[in-house]
Order: C-alpha cells, then sequence, then structure tokens
C-alpha cells in the first residue's frame, strides 16, 4: 500500500491511493451522497449523483470511481461546491421525469435514497418532467415481492447484486434510451428465469421499485422497531434486523452490510421471507395438559386443555420426581433442541443431570454431524469446522461432498461461487447433479454409501504418485503406516466397480486436491447419514492430514453445520457423554469440577443417545422424555418406530412454539417462545457465537424456556435461578475452556466470537490447529470400505437417498408456516431419473407410491436429470409424505448416527 | 437450429468480445434470435444469458421474431421524413395489409421503419432485404412490392 496526502473540503487526509474517493470521504465522515453504489458491490459510476469537483480536473469526477491516486496536482477536491450541488440537482430532476410523485402512497417512503437527496437538493420535481411517463403494469407473479418498474431509476444494484452477491445473473439491462428496463432474459416471469428469490436484490433497491410482498400496507419505515438478531434456519449465522410494528415481524433488513460479519447483505429466501412463522396463528400459548386417557387420544389439539403453569409446571416434575423414585434417573430422557440458544441448551443438559440425575441428554446433532463429533475429536481432537467460511474465497482447490451447497447453506455456497470465479478449481462428489456441478471443473457421482472407497481411492493415487505431504505428516501426525497399507487394495478400478466414479476422474481428482496449494473439504450429511458416517469422517480427515491440507488459512476439514445453533448444542454438553465444551462425564477430574460447580452429586456413566432412547422406549425401559424444540415425528428415521416408541411412554413433555406432530402425542406441552421472542446467543458453523436479541413480547401465556427449564428444575429439587441469559452465559464461561472469554457484553460490543476464545481479551479463533492439532498430534486412521446396511434387491430395486431443499427446513413447522415459502413449494416429491422414469412407465407430476420395508407414502414424480439411474431423492420436510416413514434405522456403531441416505425402496404407480 | 449454431461457433473462439459477432451471424442464419439460440451463444461465449438478452434488445438491428422472405424496411430519417416518408410508410402497410412490425399471414412481407439507412441523397428510401429503393413515390413503391411478389411467386413455381 503506498499513501498519499489529498484535501478534501479543506481536511487534510493520508490515504491509501488505490482508495476511492468516496471510501475515504466516507471513513472521514464526509457524506456523499450516491444511488448505484453499495459497499458490497463493485462501484460502475452510473448515476453521476456521487461526483464532486476536482482542482485541475476537466470535468466532475464520480467519486466512487475515482482512486485517491489519480488524481491530478494536488489531489484537492470539494464534496459540497455550488457547482456540484447543481449538477446532483440536475441528475435527481431528470430521474424525476419519469418516477411517480406517490411518496404517500409509498412503502418505502422514509427509507427510499430518492426521495432523501430530492429533499437535500431542494429538487424541482416538475422540472423535466416527461409528458410521457413509465407506464408498466407492477408484477406481483412471485410470493415474494413485488417489482414495480415505474419507479425503478436504473442504479443497476438489483442487477448486480444478482450477479456479485448471488452469482445468479438473472436479471439485466435490456432495450436502451428511454425504453431501458431491467429484466430477465426474454421478460420471462422471475419464477422460470432461475431466480432462488434471495431477495438481495430487494435488500438493495433505492427506491420502492423492488418491495417485500408480506410488508405491503403493514407500516411505514419510521414505525419500525429495528433489532439486531441472528436468523433461526441453517448454521450459517446471518445476521440481519428485524422490522417489527405492534409486536409483529413487517419484514427483514440486511442492507447495513456493516453490521452482518457472515453474510453482509446476502441472506437466502428463508431467513428473508421466511419468518412469518413467529406469528402464525397457531402458535402454542398457553400450557395444555391431556385430558383424554391415551387409549382414546384422537392426536389433535381436542385431546388438550388449558391449565395453569404452577399447576402444569407441578404436574412436571410430580411425573418426573414418580418415575424417578419408582425406576431411577436414567428411566428418563431429555432431547434438548439445536434450534434453542446456547444458554437454554446449558440449562436443559444442566436440569437433567443435576435435577433429575442422569446423563441421558442428547439432541439432533445425533442425527446430523455426531459422526463428525467422533470422527474429527478422534482424528484432531475437536469435532467442528476447522476453518471459517470467509476463508473459502482463497482456496484454490474446494472439495464439496454429500453436501448440497446452495440449498442448505446458501450463503457458504456463495463463498464457494466467488472462489471459483476468482480461478479456484471446484471437485464436486455427490449422487446428485447439484446446482453446484454447473461451475465444477470435475464432478463425480458416486453410489450412495461408497465415500469410504473414493476417499481411500483418492489417497490410493496420492501415495502411489508421491503427491503426499511428508514433511508435515512426519512433524505432525501419527499412525500414517496403518493407512498407507489399508489403502494399498483400493486402486482407481477397484474403486470405481464399488462407487461408480470413473478411474480416470478420480485419478484427476486427487491430483488437483494433492497439489493445491491451499485446498479446503466442504462436507455435510451426505458424509455423515451413514452406518459408515465416521469411517467417512475419519477418510477425510485422512485425506487432509495426508496432503497437509489443514492447519492453515483457506485449508481443512469444514463440516457444514445444519441448524443454527447445533454447533452450539454440542458444545453446551447437550450430549450423553460430554459437559460443556466437550469434557467427558467419565472423566474424574472433570466429574469433581462440575460436582463443585453445581453442588451436586453428578452420575459418570455415559447417557443414552436419542436414537438408543427411541429404541429403548419402545422396549419400556424408558419411562419418561422431556422434548424440547424438536419433532422426531417428522424428522427421525423409522417414523413408525418413533411413533410406537413415544405412545410407549408413561410421560412424555413437549416444549414448543407449535403444536407440532411431536407435541400432539405428548402429556403435558409447554409454549416457549420463538428466536424473536428472546435474548441469547447462538454458535454457528464456523464456531462464531453470535447473539440473539429480543425483538417482539411473547403473547399469550408463552414463557421463556430458560424461565420453563429453571422452574421444572426447581420443583425437581434443585434450585436454578438466573436474572437473564447474560447471567448463564457468566456460569458457561466460567466451565468451559473454549467460551472462557465469550460474555454478552462483549458479543454486544465486538460482534461474534469464534472458539477457543479463552478469556476476556483473547480475540477468538479463525481456523484450528495451525501449530499443533489439539488433541497434539493427527490421527490417521485406516477404514476398510463397508457397504450400506441395505442395498437394492429384487424386492425393493431402487436406492432412496433424502436431503433438504432450498425452501424449507427440516420438519417444515416453522417454512410451512412462512406463507411464501409455502406457497411457493407446498408439497413433497420425489426425483426420479428419466432412465428410471422410463423403465417405470412414470411420467412427470403423475401419483406415485414409494415403499420400503419400514413403509410407504404417496408422492408425485418429478422427471429430473438431478438424480442418475436407479437412485430416487425425496425431501424430508413433508409431514404428509415423509420420507422418514421409509428410511432405514440402521446405526453407524461409534456414533449412532442413522442411515438416512440410503436405504431400498420400490416405486409403483397408484 | 443445432447444425446451424455449431457451424457458426465454429468460426469464433468462445469469448465474451465475440458476443455481437455472433448474434450477428446467428440473424443472419436464422433470419431472428431465437431463445434458444441466445441463450447457447451465451454458454459458448461465457456470457450470462441475461447478458446476452441485454446486447440483443440495445440494438435495433437484432429481432426475436421470425421476418418474413422479403424484409421491408421504410427509412424516417431526417431526409427521408421531408420527402414524405410518412405517405410511404402509409402506402406499404396498406400494399401489405399490415402495420409496422408485423408480418404477413403467408410470412412472405414484414415490416418496419428505421432511423436513417444512409441514402439521404436517395429519399425518400426503403431497403427490401438487403437492396435499397430511392426516390420513391407511391407507385414506384407498388411496383417494388410487386417486383418481390413476383420473385416470389417464380420462386414457388420453379421450386414445382
Amino acid at each position: 500500500m503506498e499513501y498519499v496526502y489529498c484535501i478534501i473540503d479543506g481536511k487534510k487526509i493520508e490515504s491509501d491511493k488505490d482508495r476511492t474517493i468516496l471510501e475515504v470521504a466516507q471513513e472521514n465522515g464526509i457524506q456523499i451522497p450516491t444511488l448505484c453504489h453499495s459497499d458490497v458491490l463493485a462501484p460502475t459510476g452510473a448515476c453521476r449523483l456521487c461526483l464532486v469537483e476536482v482542482t485541475g480536473a476537466r470535468t466532475l469526477m464520480p467519486s466512487c470511481a475515482t482512486r485517491i491516486g489519480d488524481l491530478p496536482g494536488e489531489r484537492i477536491v470539494q464534496t459540497h461546491s455550488d457547482k456540484v450541488r447543481q449538477a446532483r440537482r440536475i441528475v435527481l430532476e431528470l430521474l424525476w421525469s419519469a418516477h411517480p410523485n406517490d411518496c404517500t402512497l409509498c412503502e418505502k417512503s422514509g427509507a427510499c435514497d430518492l426521495q432523501k437527496y430530492s429533499y437535500e437538493y431542494n429538487v424541482d420535481i416538475e422540472k423535466y418532467r416527461s409528458r410521457d411517463p413509465y407506464d408498466f403494469a407492477p408484477d406481483y407473479n412471485n410470493p415474494y415481492y413485488v417489482r414495480d418498474y415505474n419507479k425503478c431509476i436504473l442504479c443497476g444494484r438489483c442487477i448486480r447484486a444478482c450477479a456479485e452477491l448471488q452469482g445468479n445473473y438473472v436479471l439485466d439491462f435490456a432495450r436502451r434510451g428511454f425504453s431501458t428496463m431491467v429484466s430477465t432474459p426474454m421478460g420471462a416471469e422471475l419464477m422460470d428465469a432461475n431466480c432462488v428469490f434471495c431477495g438481495n436484490c430487494v435488500a438493495l433497491c433505492p427506491t420502492g421499485a423492488l418491495v417485500e410482498k408480506e410488508r405491503l400496507g403493514r407500516g411505514r419505515e419510521w414505525e419500525f422497531q429495528k433489532t439486531h438478531t441472528t436468523c433461526p434456519y441453517c448454521g450459517c449465522g446471518c445476521t440481519f434486523e428485524l422490522c417489527t410494528k405492534d409486536n409483529e415481524i413487517i419484514k427483514v433488513d440486511s442492507s447495513d452490510a456493516r453490521k452482518n460479519i457472515v453474510n453482509r447483505t446476502a441472506l437466502c429466501v428463508k431467513g428473508r421471507f421466511g419468518l412469518g412463522f413467529v406469528n402464525s396463528a397457531d402458535r402454542l400459548n398457553h400450557p395444555l395438559v391431556r385430558r383424554v386417557p391415551k387409549g382414546e387420544a384422537t392426536g389433535t389439539l381436542q385431546d388438550y386443555e388449558r391449565a395453569p403453569w404452577n399447576e402444569v409446571l407441578d404436574l412436571v416434575a410430580n411425573r418426573l420426581l414418580e418415575i424417578k423414585a419408582a425406576c431411577g434417573p436414567d428411566a428418563i430422557g431429555g432431547f434438548s433442541s439445536a434450534r434453542a440458544t446456547n444458554e437454554e441448551n446449558y440449562l436443559f443438559q444442566k436440569m437433567m443431570r443435576a435435577a433429575v440425575g442422569t446423563n441421558n441428554v442428547d439432541h439432533c446433532a445425533r442425527l446430523c454431524h455426531a459422526s463428525t463429533v467422533a470422527g474429527l475429536a478422534k482424528a484432531f481432537g475437536s469435532g467442528a469446522m476447522t476453518n471459517s467460511i470467509d476463508e473459502i474465497i482463497d482456496s484454490d482447490c474446494i472439495l464439496v461432498t454429500g453436501s448440497n451447497t446452495t440449498e442448505t447453506h446458501p450463503i457458504v455456497s456463495l463463498e464457494i461461487k466467488k472462489a471459483v470465479s476468482r480461478g479456484a478449481r471446484l471437485i464436486v462428489i455427490e449422487p446428485r447433479n447439484i446446482e453446484l456441478c454447473d461451475i465444477a471443473e470435475i464432478n463425480l457421482h458416486q453410489r450412495p454409501g461408497t465415500d469410504v472407497a473414493w476417499l481411500n481411492g483418492m489417497m490410493h493415487v496420492i501415495i502411489e504418485e508421491g503427491l503426499e505431504d511428508r514433511e508435515f505428516m512426519e512433524e505432525r501426525c501419527e499412525n500414517f503406516d496403518a493407512v498407507r497399507e489399508a489403502v494399498k487394495g483400493y486402486t482407481p478400478e477397484r474403486v470405481e466397480r464399488i462407487t461408480g466414479i470413473p478411474a480416470d476422474d478420480l485419478r484427476r481428482a486427487a491430483r488437483i486436491y494433492a497439489t493445491a496449494e491451499r485446498a479446503t473439504i466442504l462436507y455435510a450429511m451426505g458424509i455423515t447419514q451413514h452406518t459408515s458416517g465416521t469411517d467417512n469422517v475419519l477418510s477425510v480427515a485422512n485425506l487432509a492430514m495426508l496432503c497437509g491440507q489443514i492447519g492453515r488459512r483457506s485449508t481443512g476439514v469444514n463440516p457444514l453445520r445444519g441448524q443454527n445453533n447445533v454447533q452450539g448444542a454440542c458444545d453446551m454438553g447437550a450430549l450423553p457423554n460430554v459437559y460443556p465444551g466437550y469434557q467427558r462425564v467419565d472423566d474424574f477430574s472433570v466429574q469433581a469440577k462440575f460436582e463443585q460447580a453445581w453442588g451436586v452429586k453428578l452420575d459418570n456413566k455415559i447417557g443414552m443417545t436419542v436414537t438408543r432412547m427411541m429404541e429403548v422406549a419402545q422396549g419400556g425401559t424408558l419411562k419418561a422424555l422431556y422434548i424440547m424444540g424438536e419433532n422426531p415425528m417428522v424428522t427421525d428415521p423409522d417414523i413408525s418406530h418413533v411413533e410406537k416408541a413415544l405412545r410407549n411412554l408413561d410421560f412424555l413433555v413437549v416444549q414448543d412454539i407449535f403444536p407440532t406432530e411431536t407435541a400432539l402425542l405428548a402429556d403435558v406441552i409447554l409454549p416457549g417462545v420463538s428466536f424473536a421472542e428472546k435474548t441469547g446467543t447462538f454458535t454457528n458453523t464456523e464456531r462464531r457465537v453470535q447473539m440473539v436479541r429480543q425483538a417482539i413480547e411473547p403473547l399469550g401465556e408463552r414463557r421463556q424456556d430458560f424461565q420453563i427449564i429453571c422452574e421444572v428444575s426447581r420443583r425437581l429439587g434443585y434450585k436454578m435461578s438466573y436474572s437473564d441469559q447474560a447471567a448463564v452465559m457468566k456460569e458457561i464461561a466460567k466451565l468451559t475452556p473454549s467460551y472462557g472469554g465469550i460474555s454478552h457484553k462483549r458479543l454486544e460490543t465486538e460482534g461474534g466470537l469464534q472458539w477457543p476464545c479463552t478469556d476476556s481479551r483473547h480475540p477468538g479463533t479463525a481456523f484450528l490447529h495451525s501449530g499443533g492439532f489439539v488433541r497434539g498430534r493427527g490421527l490417521f486412521s485406516p477404514c476398510e470400505y463397508r457397504d450400506p446396511a441395505e442395498l437394492p434387491d429384487e424386492a425393493f430395486p431402487i436406492t432412496l437417498t433424502t436431503g433438504r431443499v432450498l425452501e424449507h427446513y427440516h420438519s417444515g413447522s416453522m417454512t410451512r408456516r412462512s406463507a411464501p415459502l409455502n406457497e411457493h413449494v407446498p408439497t413433497a416429491w420425489v426425483e426420479i431419473s428419466p432412465d428410471l422414469a422410463k423403465n417405470l412407465g412414470v411420467k412427470e407430476g403423475e401419483r406415485v407410491a414409494v415403499t420400503s420395508r419400514r413403509g410407504r407414502i404417496e408422492t408425485v414424480a418429478r422427471v429430473t436429470n438431478k438424480v442418475n439411474g436407479d437412485v430416487i431423492f425425496i425431501p424430508f420436510h413433508f409431514a404428509e409424505a415423509a420420507a422418514n416413514r421409509l428410511t432405514n434405522p440402521a446405526l453407524d456403531p461409534v456414533a449412532q448416527i442413522p442411515e438416512y441416505k440410503v436405504c431400498a425402496v420400490r416405486i409403483d404407480r397408484v | 437450429m443445432e447444425e446451424q449454431l455449431s457451424a457458426i461457433f465454429a468460426r469464433f473462439r468462445g469469448t465474451a468480445g465475440e458476443v455481437i459477432p455472433l448474434l450477428q451471424k446467428t440473424q443472419e442464419e436464422l433470419g431472428f434470435l431465437p431463445e434458444e439460440a441466445m441463450r447457447r451463444i451465451g454458454d459458448f461465449a461465457g456470457v450470462p444469458f441475461s447478458k446476452v438478452y441485454g446486447v440483443a434488445t440495445f440494438y435495433t438491428m437484432f429481432r426475436f421474431t421470425p421476418v418474413g422472405k422479403y424484409h421491408v424496411c421504410v427509412c424516417r430519417g431526417t431526409a427521408c421524413h421531408v420527402r414524405g416518408a410518412d405517405q410511404i410508410l402509409e402506402h406499404v402497410e396498406r400494399e401489405l395489409g399490415i402495420s409496422e412490425n408485423e408480418t404477413t399471414g403467408d410470412g412472405e412481407f414484414s415490416l418496419e421503419t428505421v432511423a436513417c439507412i444512409g441514402c439521404c441523397a436517395l429519399a425518400p428510401c426503403i431497403t427490401v432485404n438487403s437492396d435499397v429503393h430511392g426516390r420513391l413515390t407511391s407507385k414506384k413503391a407498388s411496383q417494388v412490392l410487386k417486383k418481390a411478389r413476383g420473385a416470389a411467386l417464380k420462386e414457388e413455381e420453379d421450386g414445382k
């Protein structure tokens, strides 16, 4: 960087010569008006509003696109001279030649840049008024937002947002002169133009041309209360401002990029348009107790009656105490929640351990990344994403496997797209043709469940060709010889027979990964949700260590965590084998530490997992279950079995915000609150702890979840009392070394902090294992390929794999109550390849039955090239055609994660 | 169309800078720019479809619907305007039974107006495909169209 002096409005400023006048002025508190400019987009200098006068320059210069270093003479700039103000006024007056003068009715009034500057520059709206103004019909033809091009000022922000932020290129300017307009190709409807409805264009539109549909008529900009908070959907950890009025969410605003560490301005369709569930009419408002005997229950809210909180809490505590007295504490289990805050998860596991006296506490991480936690803890000593999301852009090679990133972690996928456009080489190894395949250099489609084979095959090639990083392994790892032996038999030709991946393609992929300067691996459920899940994860770790692609910036092994706070729920010890911070329950010194801190005797026996508890409940040894914010009746494998297990319990408590499929089996339903009604913290997939802030007041008799837990605990005879969630975080920090330096106070001032953050001055950690691995040396673990638990056969000849889609989330309890999402994608389907469809005689849109050994569902066929050969795909969000009626509950022996990704099915026409 | 496009692409390298010549050649070959052709040009040149569409709509020379076998352009440039382009247009419209930017039902003729074709000395003038006809009167315009129609008929007969 080279520094030079310039004088802006008489103020002498030293600046990097490559910065623009606009940037330097803004940093020095000098405001220059802009319309086409945005901090998150490349400058285009199109609107001419940011013109400034430069001494010695022939004309006025656009400050957004002029570098300080390029200024002539002494670099004297005037940002508000008469000449400049006059020029800006004319620009604005020309915009008014066609812009409708309807600020009184416009939704954007109060936040419109044209309106703001027109006032500031005292424009004459009528001066250049056209006698022939725009006459476009506003476009309401999508569920999410309205396009009214009468109000468009052609700044191009939407076009660049679509291209630069989202990488989708749906929009561009069409036609010319006065007829110029923003258009999709051929002027097609957005629904037909590949638009993913991220709404980043809406966030950046300076006028009322693009407006969220749900906000229409519900309030003016100045009436909104704005609360900066963290998104309740996936693990990306996006932040935004909730705009609320009269206790309702009106819209989401992400336009101020500086406030949002992870996502800047970008959001996905769920975060931006999918929060209507918070104000949904069927939220639980009162505690409910089932009044009809279990045998006569209808499974609807009619079985339940309202009851006062005190009575209900007493009932919960008394029933749990009875069962504990009769059958011991281990007859009781608890499901904590990856949707709840860290503080609530901490309290929930503390209640289970200290008040109930059992380690039977787990949560849905068991069903998504249990194998990651187990595998990476074994290999590296820490089971989390090793690197950060913003490092992806500087990787030279990105290997994505078992992750449909654009749909499940949209904001992470934006970084991948940016990296690829900057020259990174993308390898996608996925059974399906996902969107990322379009920009990948190499696409390999493995048969579902054959991941150990191709991973071993890649290592075989790398070792055979001498591409491994010997120095790294010698210095930092151990047990490599065992892996070298294990992968010897995995020649690419043999791997081809197992996986279906052509041998030469595998060789090319192996070379690209091994020879990259900085290579990163991103993976998700496609790796973890197998009976070989832990082996898959260990193999991924082996590959990274073999090539020394870990412990540096932009490298690493990066499991993408699925839920807003699944990382945090694990960190908080909502797992049967560890206390907060992965401190083992069977370690005596740890036990002593927590016994002293909590003032109670604790059990050192490892508890039961979610999957194990379901099994045992069916056998009758688990008597009671306390489920907070989970919906196993949609999300667990083999739902018929889950239903039997839950019905077999003596006592089931569900604490939730909706009467979910699971809640309607409960004896008692406790109404908690959503993310918008509480304050606390979520930890995103890159270990970043961020604030969740209360935006609206809980309606009805809903109570803060942390208070409910404390009340139950107190009634169980163990006193827990905290003034607020900040006080809980204080206790967490004291007992959890990796959270030692994290407090609400710090998060308020510094934004997010990535653990490990060990003391109050620790800045947090962007990537792990930099000097050495957390466990000391990185441990290589040899893995042999094993077939999935259930292979296709004559009776069930087709392989089913399951997953998520962009517009919906897990059991759908939130997204299906958010009107635009549900309008866009109202129901389930099954993806069938054209070949398979032909063989089965099934046509697009036809109803089919899909049957496995465990159940049968009916749904609609979608014939698509997204799937290959005899592999079909069903999204699991839809209770009416629940993919999990079909899935196989066979478990990984180590992590006890079920094999959601492979089972054998049959398709019949109905 | 597939073959024609492949033949055109064979003469280019597939860079963003070639979009306009690609559009020109394609229109020359196909008579207009079908959606699929623009999509393919985008893929070939590494330019988003939206951008190709934007470029194509910017220039009036590109069209998105098929034109007639004989494409008539009536010049409305300054010189032609002064020398009665409006009357010529009206006359051609009446003669062909179509309005500006339309194609006759038999697909023989299509009609549009253009700003200037650079033959001001011959004003008023029209073009029929690539032939310029100048110093027109209504009568002469009729003859030009008649001749074209005659040629069309002859071709048809020869075809048989």
